[in-house]
């Protein structure tokens, strides 16, 4: 089920299964068969956590999305909301509840996530609803499990909420799911941290732990080092185009709660005698997790050094398969037979990445791939980023998808510390011209967040980060990578460094380049009750970046 | 085990132990008196002179501990009460006739009161029982048109009106409260007839071989854990079985007809004798499996108390209890026992040292030993007589220690409290810290100390304590009127949201949006400000989120989902133009109508100006300019252009041949030449207007090379017009353009022209072995050389 969350260095499994009995436990609260009504937006996260089989077991018959009018006719005893904490949910929820048939009433249940809300439910009150609920609860699902070394909070606005909207409720969110990792994993007795959000999050986190004193129970810390990081202190990565397999396909097809969809032409089924059938249409879609084999081998690659061991793999399959000529006798044939559902799972797997890499290759070997890719090489690397780009001006008048635009321009901005009034004009003026001019507010909030910046007085001092943390590595080995500059074929990302720097030999050494990024940095450390410290082992370091 | 064991009188199989002889001195004994004791060595009420109706002369309500020392006493100034009780937390329950039950603490408090409905209190309370299920406290009551009403909860009170009984006539001769099946129920006999009452139905039922001389059953009682049921009839029997009346345990003839005072069961858990006690005016009778019933002399009027393994039985002078003998005391005590308790406690007699054997143990793990000597010392210490909580061994074990120290704590025994959580070693969190909660909460509600005094004390109390609420101790002084000490005592809090709402309470509302702020929990932060939207007048209201930023944040939010005229007038207060204009420039892609949408447009470069942000000003006047151009060449040539962007309304123009046009947008904005050449480039060779182009071409040099012009023709597939301009394009371009044609020969010659390895490599690469073989020759050779130098 979830052997993805074993494969790492500590057992992330623990963490969904306490996900998981939250789960049940709240749907037995609601006794009797029940339908779920689903803010859409939680569908993804939820999946990562459970399937449909849990929910059925728990007499879950009916699933709908949640919008006004009526919900759907279903003979249950419940109705049970997901749903985030957000008024305008709660409208919805309200009209749902209030056009429900006086008849033939079923009982209602809330279970919002990750929290619940007095805002929320005084809007239910105000609306005259609150008293139709039997059960409001809170389900609380900061930190997902999403594989076995990565947690995620799969919060796709809370850069905008941060930086844009000063709304710092994911923060508190954050803070709140390293408490509940904290109680499963024990505490963690060093924290570091880069950046106001960072250092609002660990001030959350040493109330909170003063706030609990003496109702934790003692466990041996698993996780050394937690190291916090603002987003803005390293805008520049988010802007790169990544390079690494599993980084490909989400440019270029995107992967949302660890599933990708993909064009269903690649993967017809090709059965014989079905030649002249009709392909399908609906998107193939795909979970991509190391529970995977193949794809754990492949996924953090360089693309370029993909076809490689996809081949490589494709030898030893067959060679796996040829084995069936040498078996002999039964006990050769039993052996045989029982490896083959494995092999034919590696078959098809191998099937299936052969198709992407294909798919991923026909954009990477284009022309416009390789130029953009040029140009933003050259930004990295300090080449001509205080004048207009030719590039940048060709991709305007040609009309190129305005993502595209945006983030060579931030990226060039970034990598300049801002540009040059004339020149951030100038973009804006094209970009306002060709693309409407009600990207006036797109720039404007890009300004705010500081992704897109006139020059100030000061000087760029991308140059020396960029020097002193090694940023740009000439000689980046695709293949047999040494270095983490690898995955974007030059490039290392500025978090990335800084927490190898942190690891060994420490921030004292780059305390300049420290000042240099924004926000302060800090160090906590948190007491571990006595007869829990860890033997000196190799440590384990929990990034998280808000 | 009992410190008073000179006192038990051995009776068959049962023993009865003086508990305490009572501390009260009561004129007339319980005589005359409406008497309650809690279960569980709870504490006593009696109504004294509640049968007395005379106007001048009050009843008198008290209340004391088991072992008779006063807790409280007061007139009772209130209706005519028909039954007192105790609730499962030790509050007195006190019915009254009209069906308003008082709720009282344990001090002689008033609580709070609730009525078991209108029903009830127009045909009034005829008889009253208050029940314990897992479910809490409830009341069952029987009216006077003999009908049944019941609460199962009195903290969640849910009244149940129950089905008729039938050919009910008068009052029932007796009735009981059962649980089963999750449910309460009501067991009634009506003569000799029996039926159980439940939330749907009435049924009739038959004791399974009830002796046939009885007309009536007269008396009923069930046990402690409602498993057992015991019936009196009129004949004087004594009925025994399973309260699910399928199963008879045994039957008993009393040999008295006369009506009993009180009946109870008396029996341990898990025991297989089931035995019940039946009292009358000073006599009282014990029956069980036997033919043989155990017979004892009151001297006095008493009362029964039932309990989990025993029956308590509590007189003017004396308070008793009667239990069977447990099998390893009678092992112990039996004549010439040589069971090893017996022997150990000749060796205890000895050598006065009651663990002496345990050394010969080896392999006997001490845990059990320990515990148990922990548990008895607990014991001891509550047994006490000015503690008064006479609890057993197996009444403390089903009680729990959680539920021992609560008690404590609500009869103010706090240290005794702590005491037994250290000496026990309950988590701080649910004991020490729990006990110093409760303390604190009485603490400030003594007037006589200053708040300076009090919440010092609390504060250096409970200093090391891990956990504690003060927010609930707060909330304690708060409610005693003492503000001032709330708002010290929060100080204290360690969780901000736990303060917030009391601080809302006690209108100290920019302190709780601080405190709300300080918690992060932005969710709470609303809630503060919301409440403070509805308090305060706007001005106060905006004033206040100004000097809190985070709130101001989040209340901009959730105006722009909400309430966008709020908005505006947040961004007027502030004279935050920037905003405003964004404000109306969103506001303009919100109108359909274009004059609205103009008219918005230069509201916002209007405020742009103000704000000094010449760019956005100059830029939303382009917009308004091209809106207004848009709409009148639709009106003149009809073709839809408002909304689209410059560039696609000029590509729009080239299309359908408006050059002119286009060419004066061109002008009128500004468009870099390169950009224009592109758009005019690409929408020519869109309508295959090849000649325009070629035109095009030659009107000036063209800023952007000639190699798109090149690609643009191939990509309309047109080679004849693409290569006329190949030979314009600059000479680093020149391989690619040969190459985009398809014309090899003259790439390879370009490439070796400049001797450029990698331009060689990429003819190279498109070269076909089969066709290219002389031209691939050439190209290595040249490459060889090139890559020499």
């Amino acid at each position: 089920m979830a052997s993805h969350l074993f494969c790492g260095r500590v057992n992330l499994n623990i963490l969904r299964e306490a996900a998981r009995k939250d789960l049940r436990e709240f749907l037995d609260k609601c006794s009797g068969s029940k339908a779920i009504v689903w803010d859409e937006y939680l569908t993804g996260p939820f999946g990562l956590i459970a399937q449909y089989s849990l929910l059925k077991e728990h007499e879950v018959e009916k699933m709908f999305t949640l919008k006004g009018g009526r919900i759907p006719s279903a003979a249950v005893k419940n109705i049970v909301f997901f749903v985030r904490p957000r008024l305008e949910l709660m409208d919805i929820i309200a009209e749902n509840v209030a056009s429900e048939d006086k008849l033939h009433p079923r009982d209602f249940h809330i279970l919002f996530v990750p929290r619940r809300s007095l805002l929320c439910e005084q809007r239910l009150k105000e609306k005259g609803v609150l008293n139709s609920f039997t059960n409001i609860d809170e389900y609380i699902l900061d930190l997902i499990p999403y594989d076995g070394d990565l947690l995620s909070m799969e919060s796709e606005s809370s850069f905008r909420e941060c930086y844009l909207e000063s709304d710092q409720t994911s923060l508190y969110h954050a803070a709140k799911g390293l408490m509940t990792l904290q109680a499963l994993y024990g505490t963690i007795p060093q924290i570091f941290g880069k950046g106001e959000c960072a250092r609002h999050v660990a001030n959350m986190m040493l109330r909170m732990k003063r706030e609990f004193a003496g109702s934790h129970t003692q466990i041996l810390p698993v996780f050394d080092t937690l190291l916090l990081l603002d987003r803005n202190v390293d805008l520049l990565t988010p802007l790169a185009t990544q390079l690494t397999y599993e980084g490909l396909i989400d440019e270029i097809f995107s992967i949302t709660n660890g599933y990708v969809k993909l064009p269903p032409e690649k993967f017809a089924q090709k059965k014989q005698g079905e030649g002249g059938k009709d392909l399908p249409t609906e998107p193939k879609k795909l979970q991509l997790n190391s529970a995977e084999e193949l794809y754990a081998e492949i996924r953090d690659k360089n693309f370029n050094a993909v076809g490689a061991a996809l081949s490589k793999k494709a030898k030893v399959i067959s060679a796996a398969f040829e084995e069936r000529h040498n078996a002999k006798t039964v006990g050769e044939i039993k052996q045989f037979v029982s490896q083959l559902p494995h092999m034919q799972a590696a078959r098809s797997s191998l099937a299936n990445h052969t198709s992407i890499a294909e798919l991923i290759k026909d954009i990477t070997t284009s022309e416009d791939f390789f130029d953009s890719l040029t140009v933003e090489q050259e930004f990295m690397t300090g080449v001509d980023t205080d004048k207009v780009s030719t590039y940048i001006e060709d991709c305007v008048a040609q009309k190129d998808p305005l993502i595209k635009i945006l983030r060579l321009v931030c990226m060039q901005s970034v990598c300049n510390n801002g540009l040059k009034q004339k020149v951030l004009d100038f973009y804006k003026r094209e970009i306002l011209q060709t693309y409407g001019y009600k990207h006036i507010l797109t720039l404007k909030n890009l300004e705010k967040v500081g992704l897109l910046k006139p020059q100030s007085t000061m000087r760029n001092n991308y140059p020396t980060i960029r020097k002193t943390l090694k940023l740009w590595m000439e000689d980046t080995n695709e293949q047999n990578p040494n270095d983490i500059s690898y995955v974007y074929s030059g490039y290392a990302p500025l978090s990335v460094r800084l927490t190898q720097v942190l690891a060994r030999p420490g921030w004292r050494s780059i305390e300049e380049v420290l000042k240099m990024l924004p926000g302060p940095h800090f160090e906590e450390r948190q007491q571990v009750p006595t007869g829990l410290h860890k033997k000196r082992n190799k440590p384990v370091i929990l990034v998280k970046s808000a | 085990m009992w410190p008073t064991k000179d006192k038990t009188e051995l009776l068959g199989p049962l023993r009865k132990i003086e508990l305490y002889e009572m501390g009260w001195n009561l004129k007339d004994g319980l005589r005359e008196c409406l008497v309650a004791a809690a279960p569980y060595g709870g504490p006593i009420a009696l109504l004294k002179g509640h049968y007395r109706r005379s106007p001048s002369a009050r009843p008198q309500l008290e209340i004391y501990s088991s072992s008779g020392l006063p807790l409280a006493s007061f007139p009772w100034k209130s209706g005519v009460v028909k039954q007192l009780g105790w609730t499962v937390s030790d509050d007195l329950l006190c019915v009254q006739e009209d069906g308003t039950v008082l709720v009282y603490d344990l001090w002689g408090g008033f609580k709070r009161h609730f009525s078991m409905g209108n029903e009830v209190s127009q045909s009034q309370v005829l008889e009253t029982k208050i029940f314990h299920s897992p479910y809490g406290t409830g009341v069952a009551i029987l009216t006077g048109a003999l009908r049944f009403t019941l609460a199962t909860n009195i903290d969640d009170i849910k009244l149940r009106r129950l089905p008729e009984v039938p050919g009910l006539q008068e009052a029932p001769s007796c009735w009981a409260v059962l649980t089963q099946d999750r449910q309460s129920k009501v067991l009634v006999a009506n003569g000799s007839q029996l039926f159980i009452l439940d939330n749907t139905a009435c049924t009739p039922v038959t004791p399974p071989g009830l002796s046939p001389q009885a007309s009536s059953i007269v008396h009923m009682c069930v046990s402690f854990s409602y498993k057992y049921l015991a019936l009196l009839t009129d004949s004087g029997h004594v009925w025994m079985g399973t309260s699910n009346l399928k199963e008879k345990l045994s039957e008993v003839d009393t040999k008295i007809k006369t009506p009993p005072k009180q009946m109870a069961w008396c029996r341990r858990p898990k025991s297989q004798q089931p035995s019940a006690v039946v009292m009358w005016d000073g006599l009282l009778i014990v029956v069980g499996e036997c033919k043989e019933t155990i017979q004892y002399h009151l001297d006095d009027d008493s009362v029964l108390v039932p309990e989990l393994d025993g029956v308590r039985i509590i007189s003017g002078t004396h308070h008793e209890l009667l239990q069977e003998v447990p099998g390893a005391c009678e092992e112990i005590f039996k004549i010439a026992s040589m069971a090893p308790g017996a022997l150990l406690l000749e060796a205890h007699k000895e050598y006065e040292a009651a663990s002496f054997g345990k050394c010969f143990l080896s392999n006997f793990p001490p845990e059990q030993f320990v515990s148990m000597c922990r548990d008895l010392r607990v014991l001891n210490a509550v047994r006490d007589y000015t503690v008064g909580i006479p609890l057993t061994h197996t009444q403390f074990k089903q009680m729990t220690v959680q539920v021992l120290i609560d008690r404590l704590v609500y009869r103010k025994l706090y240290p005794l409290a702590i005491e037994v959580c250290r000496y026990l070693k309950t988590p701080e969190y649910q004991g020490v810290s729990r006990v110093l909660k409760h303390w604190a909460c009485y603490k400030v509600q003594q007037k006589e100390e200053s708040d300076e005094v009090i919440a010092k004390a609390v504060s250096v109390k409970l200093a090391d304590a891990a956990g504690i609420s003060y927010s609930e101790i707060a909330t304690k002084a708060y409610e005693s009127g003492r503000t001032e000490l709330a708002i010290k005592l929060l100080e204290f809090e360690p969780r901000s949201g736990e303060q917030v709402p009391l601080l809302l309470k006690m209108k100290k509302s920019p302190l709780a949006l601080s405190k709300a702020i300080e918690s992060g929990d932005t969710d709470l932060v609303y809630t503060v400000v919301m409440y403070l939207k509805n308090e305060l007048n706007r001005g106060d209201f905006f004033m206040m989120l100004r000097n809190q930023p985070v709130a101001l944040s989040l209340y901009k939010q959730f105006c722009k989902h909400q309430e966008q005229d709020t908005l505006k007038d947040l961004f007027n207060q502030d004279d935050d133009h920037e905003e405003l204009g964004n404000f109306y420039v969103k506001a303009s892609y919100k109108d359909q109508r274009l004059e609205a949408r103009v008219a918005l447009l230069q509201s916002a470069v209007d405020e742009y100006y103000k704000a000094k942000n010449d760019f956005s000003a100059k830029t939303t006047e382009d917009e308004m300019r091209l809106l207004r151009f848009q709409r009148k060449l639709e009106e003149e040539k009809d073709e839809q252009l408002v909304g689209f962007s410059l560039q696609d309304t000029m590509t729009t123009l080239l299309s359908v041949g408006l050059h002119k046009h286009a060419e004066q947008l061109y002008k009128d904005f500004r468009v870099p030449d390169k950009r224009f050449w592109w758009l005019k480039l690409k929408a020519l060779a869109e309508k295959e207007d090849w000649e325009e182009l070629e035109k095009f071409g030659k009107t000036k040099k063209s800023p952007i090379g000639y190699l798109p012009f090149v690609e643009v023709c191939i990509k309309h597939h047109n080679k004849y017009e693409a290569k006329k301009y190949v030979s314009k394009v600059t000479p680093e371009q020149k391989v690619k353009a040969h190459l985009a044609v398809g014309d090899m020969e003259g790439a390879a010659e370009a490439a070796i022209e400049r001797r450029n390895e990698s331009e060689i490599s990429t003819v190279l690469s498109r070269c076909s072995a089969t066709t290219d073989h002389l031209l691939m020759e050439r190209l290595n050779r040249a490459k060889a050389t090139a890559v020499k130098k």
